[in-house]
C-alpha cells in the first residue's frame, strides 16, 4: 500500500475514478495539490483564465460525454468565482466535482487571508458537499462525491480541502475504497410496475396523446428507449430546451421544441392533448407559462422522473412514476407489447390531421431579409447545413440561443450544450472548450451573442494555449437583444441599458490579438462562402462576427400569464 | 395545517445547516426547531414544526428526504403522537403576587425551580397550547423572560423512528 500525502491522494483518487482531465486555476490554498499534479502524468490539468470558465468547461465536458466534469480552484476568490458555474450545473442536474482549497484548519473562522465559507456559500446550489477533516478520509470522500454526483438525479458536489490536509509532509496509507455504504442515500431505479401499467393504460386509451421529454432523457441516455417507445405508439413528441436531441429533430413525429419560444404546433398540441406523458422534465415555468392553472386543461398527466421532489411540484401528476427514464420506458415498451389494448388509430389519425393544420402555420418561417441584411435565423440554418447537422453546438443566453435551439435540428443527444435552468450568459464559450477537450476531432461550435461572449472572452487565451479549434459564431445584433425584445414588447421600446453599439470591440481583431482567426460577415451574400471558409480552417479557432438584423425578435413567444396556446407569432400576429 | 416533522440525520457537521437552509431557500416556514443527539452516537434527531397545505408538506418531506444527511423522517401529525415542549419562565413574584403565581403553577402542574425575593423561575412542560395558556393565565406585566425549547414529539404505540 502506498504512503501518500493528501494532495497526492486526491489526484490518485481522481485517476482511480477514471478522471483524465481537470479544469482549474491555482492559488495559495491549493499549491500542494498543484505540486502533486506536476509530479504525475495520469490526470491532465487544463489551465483556464477564470474559475467560472473552469466550471463551464467541466460542465460542457460532462454534458457532451455523460461523465462527471472535475474542477479545481483555490480558496476565497477562486471558490467564489466558481459559484455561477456550480449553480448552472445544479439547475440542469449536471454531474460535477468541484474541489476547492481552504485555509489551514487552524485558521478557519479567523477571517484568514482568502478564507471564505465555501461549503456555506455553495450549500443551496450543490447536491452535497464535504469538508475534509483528515487526510486519511480523502479517498472515501472522493468515492462518495463521485457516487453522489453521478447517480440518481445528478448534480454538483463540492469538496473543500484545508491546505494542511494536502501537506506533502504528512503521508498516510492510500487505498481506494471498492464499495461504498451510504445509508441515507438510495437511488430509485426501476419504476413501480403498477404505476407503469396505469400509465400504459391511459396512453392506449388516449385520443389526443402527447409526449413531452426533457433533460432527464438525455441524462439517463434514454434516447433509444424514447425513440422505440414513441415510434411504437406513433404519437407526437416535443422536447424541452434541455431535452433537444433525445428525439431526432428530423423525424416526422417531432413537433419541435415547446415552451416560451416553442413551435406553434408543439404548444398547441400540448394545450389540446388529453393524455400527456412527461419524460424526465420538470414542468418549468418556461414550458408551462406562469399560470399553471391554464396548463393542459384536458390532460391526464403521467410523469416519469427520478427525483420524487420534481413530481407534483408545479403541476400535479395524475400518475407519478419515480424511476430512471430508460428503465421505465423499457418496461412501458414491454407492457405495450403485452397489453390486450391497442392504440386508437382512428382517433390518432384525427389528431395528426389537426397537428398537420397547426404545422401549416410554419411558425419558424424566416422573414426574408431586405437590403442584404442578415437574418439571425439564416445564420443558424447555414451553420446547420455546413456542419451537416453533426456538430456539438454550445450556446449562451438570449435571442441567439433561442435561434440556435429552434433552427439547428439536433438528431442526437448530448450535442446541444446549453444553460437552460440558470440561463447563464458566458456559458457557451468555455462549455465549447470542454466539448473540444472531450472530442478533439469533432466540430465544436459556439453560437453566441456579442453580449454573452464578452462575459468569458478571456478564454481566447486558453484556446490558444491548448490549440482548440472551436468555431465561434457570434450573432452580433449590437445589443442585449433578448432584453431589448422584452423592452419592445412590455416597456414601450424604452431601451434602458440594453444597447452599446458604439462601444463594441472589433471582434475579429480581438480574436487575432490572441493569435486566432477573425472573420466578419456583413452582407447576406457573404454568409455561406465566409462560413464555409471558417469551417474549412479545421485546426484554428475562428471567431465569426456576423452582423445580423438588430431589430429581429424571437417568435413564437408565449403571452405572459396565458396558456400554452397563447403565443405571439410575429410583431403583429397573436393566436 | 400545522405539522410536526421529526428527522433522523447523520451527526455530521453541516447537516443542521442543510436542513435549516432548505426551509429558507424554498420559502417554507419554521415555527419551532429542536435538535439533539440520539441514543445512537452517529445520529441526531431534529424536530421541526411547520405549516402548509398537503401539497406543500409533501414537497417539504420530499426535499428533506433528498438531503444526503437525512436518514429517515416521519410526519408525526399523520398519526397519533405525543408532543411536548419545555418552558422556563421568569415571572415577577413579590408580596401578594407570590401566592397567586404559585396557584397558577400548581394548576398547570409546573414547578418553581428558582426563587428570589421578587422573582420565581418556573419550569413547565406540555403542548405548545398549554404553555401559551399558562402565559395568558399569568396576566399582564408579570412575565420577565421566556425560554422555550421548541416542540419535540414521538409517535404513540409501537411505531418508532429508528434505523
Ligand atoms: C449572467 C447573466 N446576466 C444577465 C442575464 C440577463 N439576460 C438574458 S439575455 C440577455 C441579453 C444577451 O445578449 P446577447 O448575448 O448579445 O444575446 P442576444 O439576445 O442579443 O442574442 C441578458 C442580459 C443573463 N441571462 N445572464
Ligand atoms: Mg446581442
Amino acid at each position: 500500500m502506498d504512503q501518500l500525502s493528501g494532495g497526492e491522494m486526491l489526484i490518485r483518487a481522481l485517476h482511480d475514478e477514471g478522471v483524465d482531465i481537470v479544469f482549474g486555476y491555482p492559488g495559495g490554498a491549493v499549491l500542494h495539490i498543484y505540486d502533486a499534479i506536476f509530479n504525475q502524468d495520469k490526470v491532465e490539468h487544463i489551465l483556464v483564465r477564470h474559475e467560472q470558465a473552469a466550471t463551464h468547461a467541466a460542465d460542457g465536458y460532462a454534458r457532451s460525454t455523460g461523465k462527471p466534469g472535475v474542477v479545481l480552484v483555490t480558496s476565497g476568490p477562486g471558490a467564489t468565482n466558481a459559484v455561477t458555474g456550480i449553480a448552472t450545473a445544479y439547475m440542469d442536474s449536471i454531474p460535477m466535482i468541484v474541489i476547492s482549497g481552504q485555509v489551514e484548519s487552524r485558521m478557519i473562522g479567523t477571517d484568514g487571508f482568502q478564507e471564505t465559507d465555501m461549503v456555506g456559500i455553495s450549500r443551496p446550489i450543490v447536491k452535497h458537499s464535504f469538508m475534509v477533516q483528515e487526510v486519511k478520509d480523502i479517498p472515501h470522500i472522493i468515492k462518495k462525491a463521485f457516487h453522489i454526483a453521478t447517480t440518481g438525479r445528478p448534480g454538483p458536489v463540492v469538496i473543500d480541502i484545508p491546505k494542511d490536509a494536502t501537506d506533502p509532509k504528512q503521508k498516510e496509507k492510500y487505498e481506494y475504497p471498492k464499495d461504498l455504504k451510504l445509508r441515507s442515500y438510495a437511488v430509485p431505479d426501476k419504476g413501480h410496475t403498477g404505476q407503469i401499467k396505469k400509465a400504459v393504460d391511459a396512453l392506449l386509451l388516449a385520443k389526443r396523446p402527447m409526449i413531452y421529454s426533457g433533460g432527464g432523457a438525455i441524462q439517463d441516455n434514454a434516447s433509444e428507449q424514447l425513440i422505440n417507445f414513441t415510434q411504437k405508439l406513433g404519437f407526437p413528441i416535443t422536447n424541452t430546451l434541455m431535452g433537444l436531441g433525445a428525439y431526432p429533430a428530423s423525424n416526422k413525429q417531432f413537433l419541435g421544441m415547446l415552451g416560451m419560444h416553442g413551435t406553434y404546433e408543439a404548444n398547441m398540441a400540448m394545450h389540446h392533448c388529453d393524455v400527456l406523458l412527461c419524460v424526465g422534465a420538470r414542468f418549468d415555468d418556461r414550458v408551462t407559462n406562469s399560470d399553471t392553472s391554464k396548463f393542459c386543461p384536458d390532460a391526464t398527466i403521467l410523469h416519469i422522473d427520478i427525483d420524487p421532489a420534481s413530481i407534483s411540484k408545479t403541476v400535479t401528476a395524475d400518475v407519478p412514476i419515480v424511476g430512471a427514464v430508460a428503465a421505465v420506458l423499457e418496461e412501458m415498451n414491454d407492457q405495450i407489447d403485452k397489453s390486450d389494448k391497442e392504440v386508437d388509430k382512428q382517433a390518432l389519425k384525427v389528431w395528426w390531421d389537426q397537428i398537420g393544420k397547426w404545422r401549416e402555420k410554419d411558425s419558424l418561417k424566416v422573414r426574408p431579409s431586405e437590403n442584404g441584411i442578415i437574418m439571425p435565423q439564416e445564420v443558424v440554418k447555414a451553420v446547420f447545413e455546413i456542419t451537416e447537422g453533426d456538430a456539438y453546438v454550445s450556446s449562451d443566453v438570449g435571442q441567439h440561443q433561442m435561434f440556435a435551439a429552434q433552427y439547428y435540428g439536433f438528431d442526437k443527444p448530448r450535442r446541444w450544450i446549453n444553460s437552460g435552468g440558470l440561463g447563464t450568459m458566458g456559458f457557451g464559450f468555455p462549455a465549447a472548450m470542454g466539448v473540444q477537450f472531450a472530442f478533439p476531432e469533432a466540430v465544436s461550435v459556439c453560437i453566441t451573442g456579442e453580449g454573452s461572449f464578452l462575459m468569458n472572452q478571456q478564454e481566447f487565451a486558453t484556446c490558444m494555449q491548448y490549440q482548440l479549434p472551436i468555431k465561434i459564431i457570434c450573432l452580433n445584433n449590437q445589443a442585449l437583444g433578448m432584453v431589448k425584445q422584452w423592452q419592445d414588447m412590455q416597456y414601450g421600446g424604452r431601451y434602458s441599458h440594453s444597447t452599446y453599439a458604439e462601444s463594441l470591440p472589433d471582434f475579429s481583431k480581438l480574436a487575432e490579438a490572441y493569435g486566432h482567426v477573425g472573420i466578419k460577415i456583413e452582407k447576406s451574400d457573404e454568409l455561406y462562402p465566409k462560413l464555409e471558409e471558417a469551417f474549412a480552417l479545421k485546426d484554428k479557432l475562428v471567431f465569426v462576427d456576423v452582423q445580423v438584423d438588430p431589430n429581429e425578435h424571437v417568435y413564437p413567444m408565449a403571452v405572459k400569464g396565458g396558456a400554452m396556446k397563447d403565443m405571439f407569432l410575429s410583431k403583429t400576429e397573436r393566436t | 395545517m400545522r405539522h410536526i416533522i421529526s428527522v433522523l440525520m447523520e451527526n455530521e457537521p453541516g447537516a443542521l445547516s442543510r436542513v435549516v437552509g432548505l426551509f429558507s431557500q424554498r420559502n417554507y416556514n419554521i415555527d419551532s426547531l429542536t435538535v439533539a443527539p440520539t441514543e445512537d452516537q452517529s445520529l441526531s434527531r431534529l424536530t421541526v414544526t411547520t405549516s402548509g397545505d398537503d401539497a406543500r408538506i409533501e414537497q417539504i418531506t420530499k426535499h428533506l428526504n433528498k438531503i444526503i444527511d437525512v436518514v429517515k423522517l416521519v410526519d408525526l401529525t399523520e398519526g397519533a403522537h405525543i408532543e411536548r415542549e419545555l418552558m422556563l419562565i421568569k415571572v415577577k413574584a413579590a408580596g401578594a403576587q407570590r401566592a397567586e403565581v404559585k396557584r397558577s403553577v400548581d394548576i398547570f402542574r409546573g414547578q418553581i425551580v428558582d426563587v428570589t425575593s421578587n422573582v420565581f423561575t418556573i419550569q413547565l412542560t406540555g403542548t405548545g397550547d398549554k404553555l401559551d395558556a399558562f402565559i395568558t393565565a399569568l396576566g399582564d406585566n408579570v412575565v420577565l423572560e421566556v425560554a422555550r425549547s421548541g416542540v419535540s414529539g414521538i409517535s404513540r404505540g409501537e411505531k418508532t423512528l429508528a434505523l
